[in-house]
């Protein structure tokens, strides 16, 4: 069997910038009602608007959907060694240096911040920093960060 | 709509700001893997998830995080005030094939920051009597 140890070397790999992400209305409103949230922002124009936004509002978490798109170039890569089965997500973190809307056409900048490993034991934190797409598809305006943090079980964990 | 927002000079540390009932059963599961692409089987998979060592399939910990915080943008008023959420994953939530798992929440007001305009406010997240979010918190800018 492979080795299940993610490879140390990837700390401090900086990805380049994705390809955007179009952020729409009907999957701002299908990923609010599969967390349950009803706030009116995220479902009803006149309301976000009312609100003062350009259009539907996403839900605090709606980030980790463009998040894990770009944290799968370093996860889903053979050569980091992860193995993930044997994953368990351990923490997660958004600042939104100011609300999602649908609308937003995002590109992702991933690093991944430190791989470590204690005993049998590894733990992975990447960080995806999320821009607004300038014209060109070059990172724009700072929308939000999102940290996670992974931890893998070694063969014998 | 109309929203009521939170007056930040008359909150404190310690005050309960809203409690909810949650319940995510497995079609919630499989809703949440549609909208957010994570379709790790043990999500939805009872086989899968035994064979990796589970108890049966268990909640995202992502479906958990982002249906607890709905608790704080309707107290907020408003979904875009929420500047920062964080949370560790401590416990699994297992979903039965049948009923429900039952989260409870309970917000918090953890700090005011009036220079700031904004309030922390701490989320205990609870399932069958264990906590399973460890230090589930959100800034909430109010002024």
């Amino acid at each position: 069997m492979a080795s299940t140890l993610p490879d140390a070397g990837f700390a401090g790999r900086e990805y380049p910038v994705t390809a955007p992400y179009s952020v729409g209305r009907e999957k701002i409103r299908e990923f609010a009602t599969a967390v349950g949230s009803q706030h009116p922002a995220h479902h009803d124009l006149v309301a976000a608007r009312g609100l003062g936004y350009p259009d539907l509002v996403a839900p605090p978490t709606f980030a980790v959907v463009v998040a894990q798109r770009a944290e799968s170039q370093y996860v889903a890569d053979p050569a980091a060694g992860i193995d993930f089965s044997r994953v368990v997500h351990a923490d997660e973190q958004f600042t939104h240096h100011r609300p999602i809307v649908a609308g937003d056409e995002l590109v992702t900048i991933l690093h991944v911040d430190a791989v470590t490993q204690r005993s049998s034991i590894s733990m992975v934190t990447t960080r995806c920093e999320i821009h607004a797409a300038s014209p060109e598809g070059a990172p724009g305006e700072h929308v939000a960060t999102v940290t996670s943090s992974l931890v893998v079980r070694g063969e014998d964990a | 709509m109309a929203t009521q927002r939170p007056d930040l000079a008359s909150l404190s540390a310690g005050d309960v700001v809203a409690t909810r009932s949650i319940e995510l059963d497995r079609a919630a599961l499989v809703r949440y893997a549609g909208a957010s692409g994570d379709f790790n089987p043990i999500h939805w998979n009872e086989e899968f998830a035994t064979e990796v060592g589970l108890p049966g399939v268990i909640a995202h910990g992502m479906c958990t995080m982002g249906s607890v915080i709905a608790v704080v943008e309707d107290w907020a008023g408003d979904p875009g005030a929420i500047v920062r959420y964080g949370t560790r994953f401590t416990k699994p939530v297992p979903v039965p094939s049948r009923g429900a798992a039952v989260v409870e929440v309970t917000a918090t007001v953890g700090a005011v920051d009036a220079e700031a305009g904004t309030v922390r406010v701490d989320l205990a997240v609870v399932h069958d009597g264990a906590k399973v979010l460890g230090r589930a918190q959100a800034v909430v800018r109010l002024a």
